[in-house]
């Protein structure tokens, strides 16, 4: 009695779930309990809980939920990169007789969590908060289409990284590589709860990451200030567009793919299990149908980002902006017509992958168009050596080599012999760390005054950089060379020692990719407390040319106090060229939303529905989710959403920056 | 393509409310005809299925499947009004990529299984229907 009694409370939940013969997890848990403890006790002592509560948690305005979304994927490439380093140390002393110091039920478990963090949960942020912070600056508007759906979304995808944080210490994460596939990923094979993790992690993220695509569409299409055609948007706004438009038609197949596996894993159906009629290749199939824009969602605003930093930091107008936004928009339909390329070997025949490998290698030529777009940019340009900059070269001349290995990939036959390799793995790692990461570090770099009013600290900034850029080559590059000599990924034991040499450099690469990593944080703390000195009052300190400059830094809340009208794509180089001036008088007042605790609570019940279901918690289960409809109705009738800043106070602020533009002289 | 100089930061405070200026406004009789086409293109489905008029299976599908799609126009046009000129085009354009990624996603999907399936050793694929 007692027994079934407490299966009903608990569920599948039990003392033996937590991983207490796991000495690794118990000690990463008392550092992360000790460093959790302290940074609670840190936010009481210093009274930052209102603060932050009232300030960020609630917070409606797009700039501050994009920083928000930083802060997600800083955190998160810290646990991506722990996973990382672990694999790199366990592959470069198993060899042999050395059984290394990870099991193959917590290495297995590594590799999964590292994919799906470094995509879900750092990219994927990192993206949005640079999307969500700049787009309505780019084209003039005061907030998204949709604040509240905003907050909504990053709490959602907040809540996705915690139930994969987590799956560390409350049972286990799932042990299937980063996209589960079907049949492993069944109940057959997957009988734990890792893969229910995996599910509604990515379940719950998903709502937020497809909801803030929506938001940023509408944005896009209907708030641009007056003046602003489409093609005289800048170009890092058409990419999040094309992102976007892709998020709303990818995202969609991945949430029908999870809810499929989850049906055949908590109701018994056969979608794709072995018998009774399933077909796990139909998992595969419609797996990279989401899985290949994916890809293009990620790196397209990393494309913006590098055209807006070569234009400004060459002093130049964007060379070829037509072309530019066509290559965008021809890869966003060209990244829907090759996704079979990721499983040439699951046996089509000739003309599927001869017809899928010739797709794969058009969609180079558009990429290639850009490349020399963003050269000729800098041709006969004033360049200046500013870390974003620095960034754009490294990702140049790093992108280029990955998109090479890729088109060897796109080639069937060699696909057939570099499957499954290191060497794919070198690969994608070359362009996701080459093209996107290095973009947003350049974002990060370039924007950053743009956010907070001072610029980062170079120094750090320059050793940053040159870890990262250095490290990647050290550590991939064996990669590849182990790949071409046919060492499969996701291994954990080696028999052959002639191999060990290139493990060990490649640790040796994570390595200064580590001080790289550090050096960035460092490169935060040291701009932080020399805020002063790097103060940037003219809120353009890199002398650019789009339309977020035209603004203080960081920007008031409501971003412009008079909606600019737009006569040139690069819009503030053509107000600075004709001298425009910034209207002193006759402000009004601005109607704003008002922050709300909701999206905190839905997601917040999101996040214990998912937690209930992964542990066949059913009563859990239903309370939270009724909970969940009851907030979301209970908001609906919430109808004091918006307020006015009186013009006494916009003419308070703008007055202040008026004073401030005089001391620093313009 | 210009867009709306606008005073608003959002669009969802609750009452502001001023959606669908641009869009057709409807009538009585659009939602009406809307609703008997509706009503046909669902009943001759029905009686297909249910009353067995036609012999050939395969025939009755695609007959149900090709009137489903036509419902899918009628709803379109006379329950969500769309037409070329609503939010300055904007509906059509974003219909005209819905239904590209639909027919590449199913035909692709399509495709693709059938020949896995034409690939198979003898013998297997009786078991991978797709």
């Amino acid at each position: 009695m007692s027994d079934t009694l407490i299966k009903m409370i608990f569920g599948r939940l039990s003392i033996e779930s937590l991983p207490i013969h796991e000495p690794i997890v118990v000690a990463t848990f008392a550092g992360v309990a000790l460093g959790g403890v302290a940074l609670l006790s840190a936010l009481t002592y210093f009274r930052l809980w209102g603060y932050l509560w009232k300030e960020w948690f609630t917070t409606v305005d797009h700039k501050r939920i994009g920083i928000m979304y930083m802060v997600l994927g800083l955190v998160m490439l810290l646990r991506g990169f722990a996973d990382a380093i672990m694999m790199r140390l366990q592959q470069s002393m198993a060899f042999g007789a050395n059984e290394g110091y990870l099991n193959a039920h917590h290495y297995d478990q590594i590799f999964t969590a590292h994919g799906v963090i470094m995509i879900f949960f750092v990219a994927m942020p990192f993206v949005t908060g640079l999307m969500n912070f700049v787009v309505p600056l780019q084209i003039g508007a005061r907030d998204v289409s949709f604040p509240f759906l905003n907050n909504f979304s990053f709490w959602m995808t907040a809540a996705g990284a915690a139930l994969v944080m987590a799956s560390l210490f409350i049972g286990e994460f799932a042990r299937t590589g980063w996209l589960a596939m079907a049949p492993l990923s069944g109940l057959d094979y997957s009988p734990d709860v890792g893969v229910d993790y995996y599910i509604w992690a990515l379940q719950i993220a998903g709502v937020g990451t497809l909801l803030s695509g929506v938001n940023l569409v509408a944005t896009i299409v209907k708030m641009r200030a007056p003046g602003m055609g489409l093609m005289k948007m800048p170009i890092f706004t058409w990419t999040a567009l094309a992102t976007n438009i892709l998020i709303v038609a990818a995202f969609p197949v991945l949430t029908a793919v999870l809810a499929m596996l989850s049906l055949d894993r908590y109701v018994g159906t056969h979608f794709f299990t072995n018998t009774a009629g399933g077909n796990p290749m139909m998992y595969v199939n419609m797996i990279w149908i989401w899985g290949h824009p994916e890809v293009y969602i990620l790196i397209l605003p990393a494309f913006g980002i590098f055209s807006e930093v070569t234009s400004t930091f060459s002093g130049k107008r964007l060379f070829g902006y037509t072309s530019m936004v066509y290559a965008v928009l021809v890869i966003t339909i060209l990244s829907y017509l090759v996704w079979l390329h990721h499983f040439f070997t699951m046996g089509s025949g000739a003309s599927v992958n001869s017809f899928f490998g010739i797709t794969t290698m058009i969609i180079s030529i558009p990429t290639g168009a850009k490349i020399f777009n963003w050269l000729f940019t800098m041709y006969k340009g004033r360049i200046r050596f500013e870390l974003p900059m620095m960034w754009t070269i490294a990702f140049m001349l790093t992108f280029v080599i990955g998109g090479m290995t890729g088109v060897m990939l796109a080639v069937p036959p060699a696909d057939f012999v570099l499957h499954n390799s290191l060497f794919l793995v070198a690969h994608f790692h070359n362009v996701i760390i080459g093209g996107v990461l290095f973009g947003l570090f350049a974002g990060i770099n370039y924007w950053w005054p743009k956010a907070f009013g001072f610029k980062l600290d170079k120094k750090w900034g320059l050793v940053s950089f040159w870890c990262w850029v250095v490290g990647f080559w050290v550590a991939f590059t064996p990669l590849y060379v182990l790949g071409l000599m046919g060492v499969t990924r996701r291994l954990r034991h080696f028999e052959d020692p002639s191999l060990q040499i290139w493990f060990v450099i490649a640790a040796i690469g994570a390595a200064i990719i580590a001080v790289g990593i550090a050096a960035f944080l460092l490169q935060i703390f040291v701009s932080i407390r020399n805020r002063e000195a790097l103060r940037d009052d003219s809120g353009d300190p890199w002398n650019a040319r789009t339309l977020e400059w035209a603004t203080s830094s960081p920007p008031p809340a409501y971003n412009f106090a008079f909606s600019p009208v737009i006569h040139d794509l690069d819009a503030w180089y053509d107000m600075k060229a004709r001298g425009a001036k910034r209207p002193l008088t006759g402000y009004l007042p601005i109607h704003m939303p008002k922050n709300t605790g909701a999206g905190v609570i839905l997601a917040g019940f999101s996040l214990v529905v998912g937690f209930a279901m992964i542990w066949y918690i059913w009563w859990l289960a239903a309370a939270a989710f009724l909970g969940l409809l009851v907030t979301a109705i209970a908001h609906t009738f919430n109808y004091d959403r918006d307020f006015y800043i009186s013009a006494e106070e916009v003419t308070e602020t703008e007055n202040a920056r008026t004073a401030v533009l005089a001391r620093h002289g313009a | 393509m210009s867009a709306h100089p606008h005073s608003h930061a959002g669009q969802d405070h609750g009452h502001g409310h001023d959606h669908g200026h641009d869009a057709p406004h409807s009538t009585r009789g659009g939602y009406i005809t809307g609703f008997l086409l509706s009503v046909v293109l669902t009943a001759i489905p029905f009686g297909i299925v249910m009353g067995g008029w036609i012999a050939d299976t395969r025939v009755a599908v695609a007959i149900c499947a090709a009137l489903a799609m036509v419902q899918i126009v009628v709803h379109m046009i006379y329950f969500l009004h769309m037409n070329s000129k609503s939010e300055q085009g904007w509906t059509l354009m974003a219909l005209v990529f819905t239904i590209i990624i639909i027919v590449i996603a199913l035909a692709g999907s399509l495709w693709v299984m059938y020949n896995m399936n034409l690939n198979m050793m003898p013998g297997m694929a009786s078991g991978a229907g797709m």
